[in-house]
């Protein structure tokens, strides 16, 4: 094993003990990148056939930046100084975040010269810790998708425990690059399961915090309202080590709520006993519509996926935790059209900023127009995707539909609200601690069988959505592979704030499958020899 | 074939307020994809709701205790305004340069 391949707390351990250096682990994710990553995300980059051997996580490597951070944390280190928590501790970034002097793209043409004056909070916090950055890694353009192929910087990233199926998306190039050894840690985001979905597919550990819990400051904004910034890792306790340096409140960002960050790690290995975990009939089934006929079917999922969640069951049952079956969650089936008009709404708003003037992609076409030159910016610097959600936004929110949909769809919300608030509530009739569901409703699916096809897309988020509705967190946990060897991931969702009581169920499902014969496999760009 | 909600006359009506110029095939694409989009929400007006249920505009609720409330009305300088800057496609002697505003006679 590499010590790319080890897990943050144990990095961090070793290099207290003086047992390695900051630039010894920098340099083994280096090693690691070069072996698997192949070409990073790049504009009008042609297709090549070696693209399909590699992950393609990245869009900018700032190895010399992650270096002399490295080198000055060995001089603090020797000196006998103080380091954070996570000195020395790799990871990476979706580049959707601001960091200053770095590329931050979105994955768009539009900004595909931007270069950041400022740092996000999330990022500026875990390098006080002593994190150090390795890159800025691919996602969907401006997030938009669950698979990362809309990504204007081409290759797209690839699943490493399959190469020919996606990552997940949007944050495709994180869970890649964690899953594949390149970095311990990444930086996410989740505003329909962007964290969730895509680390489920690639085997690792993905964090939705209660909306709040992190700042967005420095986030380029979707959804505004549902945005969430979250850990990405292959442990509960790297996750749990990742939040801890990120979460509280924060002047830049007046969502960021005052509630007193506990301590995540203490807690970590206090087990389920006495917990309340609910399992619902509404998130072992699937809700999508037929466009042709309006109807709306049902259908269970995959038997290999709700038999991971039952066997994660009977082992926090077996921990001590008391199973509360047949918990109704009558409004998870309405999570995504509520989803296509609120997200939508949000977007278009969020994108307007973007017009050729102050920063970002302009038209070489102006005309001595200021209107030519917005809309040609726009259509040249905006890929599919983004276009979509503008015009979808813009229609559902105009004076005539707004009360039809808007409105409506904010109800809606409410009701999935309402759902959460019954079954967490203390003194309800289910009193439950968390909520045990699937966490997408398949494994990862192949490269282009989905793509293009926005509304089927959209509906891979159908476990997930409804955290972000109601702003509750969300924890992903890897819980076995499929017969194809493919990840599957179950999710643990619970009341605001309850972070640190997901990461101690997850801790103990995790201890309780450590010897299970999948926990051994290894994705296959790495059994390939790496 | 998949209902339309919307037609080719409001579509480009819509192209025009989103300040977007698009070719035949992104129209198409576009046009096909929203019609689906709509489709997939006309379910949300068979949910019956009470008139008077709320409409929620975030997730979590925010008190005084967890806001991070107000802060002072204080003009902070930002440290680097030439990096600001020195993103805009162009400028001259620190004004950003645009085309000009097309007049249009109001009526």
């Amino acid at each position: 094993m590499e010590l790319c391949d080890y897990p943050a707390y144990e990095l961090a351990l070793l290099l207290r003990q003086r047992s390695v250096s900051a630039v010894d682990i920098v340099e083994s994710c280096l090693r690691r990148i070069e072996m698997v990553d192949g070409r990073p995300g790049t504009l009008d980059a042609e297709p090549r056939e070696d693209d399909a051997s590699a992950v393609h996580a990245f869009i900018t490597l700032t190895a010399e930046r992650a270096l002399a951070q490295a080198r000055d944390i060995d001089r603090r280190l020797a000196a006998g100084e103080e380091v954070g928590p996570l000195a020395g501790i790799p990871f990476t970034v979706k580049d959707i975040f601001a960091v200053r002097g770095t590329l931050t793209t979105a994955a768009s043409r539009i900004l595909s010269n931007f270069v950041a004056p400022y740092t996000a909070t999330a990022v500026s916090r875990l390098e006080e810790a002593g994190a150090i950055m390795l890159g800025k890694v691919n996602l969907d353009e401006f997030t938009y998708g669950s698979s990362n192929e809309s990504t204007a910087f081409k290759p797209a990233p690839r699943n490493p425990w399959n190469l020919s199926r996606v990552p997940g998306g949007s944050s495709g190039g994180s869970v890649a690059s964690v899953a594949a050894g390149e970095a311990p840690l990444s930086l996410g985001t989740d505003t329909s399961g962007s964290i969730r979905l895509p680390a489920a597919y690639c085997g690792v550990v993905g964090l939705k915090p209660t909306y709040g819990r992190v700042s967005r400051f420095g986030l380029i904004a979707f959804g505004s309202s549902l945005d969430c910034v979250g850990p990405i890792a292959r442990s509960v306790t790297d996750a749990a080590l990742m939040l801890q340096a990120m979460a509280g409140p924060d002047p830049y960002d007046s969502t960021a709520a005052r509630v007193p960050v506990p301590d995540y790690i203490a807690k970590l290995e206090d087990g389920v006993r006495g917990m309340r975990i609910g399992l619902s009939p509404d998130y072992l089934r699937i809700t999508y519509p037929n466009l042709e006929t309006g109807e709306y079917g049902e259908q269970p999922l995959p038997e290999e996926i709700s038999a991971a969640v039952y066997r994660a069951a009977e082992i926090l049952s077996g921990l001590g935790a008391e199973i509360v079956e047949d918990v109704p969650m009558p409004n998870t089936r309405y999570g995504i059209p509520a989803y296509f008009v609120i997200s939508r709404v949000e977007a278009a708003s969020n994108l307007h900023r973007y017009d050729g003037v102050k920063y970002g992609y302009r038209t070489a076409r102006p005309d001595d127009d200021l209107n030519l030159l917005y809309r040609r910016t726009r259509n040249e610097g905006f890929g599919q995707q983004p276009k979509l959600r503008i015009l979808m936004g813009m229609y559902v929110s105009a004076a005539q539909y707004s009360q039809q949909y808007y409105r409506k769809a904010l109800q809606v919300r409410t009701l999935i609200r309402q759902d959460f608030e019954r079954i967490f509530d203390p003194s309800g009739p289910y009193r439950l601690d968390a909520l045990l569901t699937p966490t997408t409703p398949a494994p990862a699916f192949p490269m282009g069988a989905v793509y293009g096809d926005s509304v089927m897309m959209q509906y891979a988020d159908q476990l997930n959505v409804a955290a972000n509705h109601a702003g509750i967190p969300g924890l992903t946990l890897p819980a076995g592979l499929d017969a194809e060897g493919l990840p599957i991931g179950i999710q643990l969702l619970g009341p605001d704030f309850s972070e640190d009581r997901l990461f101690t169920i997850g801790r103990s499902y995790e201890m309780a499958t450590e010897s299970d014969p999948w926990r051994k496999a290894r994705p296959a760009v790495l059994a390939m020899g790496a | 074939m998949t209902r339309q909600f919307i037609d080719r006359e409001t579509f480009d009506h819509l192209v025009q307020l989103a300040a977007l110029e698009l070719d035949e095939t992104q129209a198409e694409y576009l046009m096909r994809e929203l019609n689906n989009q709509l489709s997939a929400i006309q379910e949300l007006a068979a949910i019956p709701v009470d008139p008077d249920l709320p409409a929620s505009l975030h997730g979590i609720p925010y008190s005084a205790e967890t806001s991070p409330g107000l802060r002072p009305d204080e003009w902070h300088p930002f440290p680097n305004p030439d990096e600001i800057l020195a993103q805009a496609p162009e400028t001259d002697d620190r004004y950003i340069v645009v085309p000009d505003i097309p007049h249009t006679t109001l009526e």
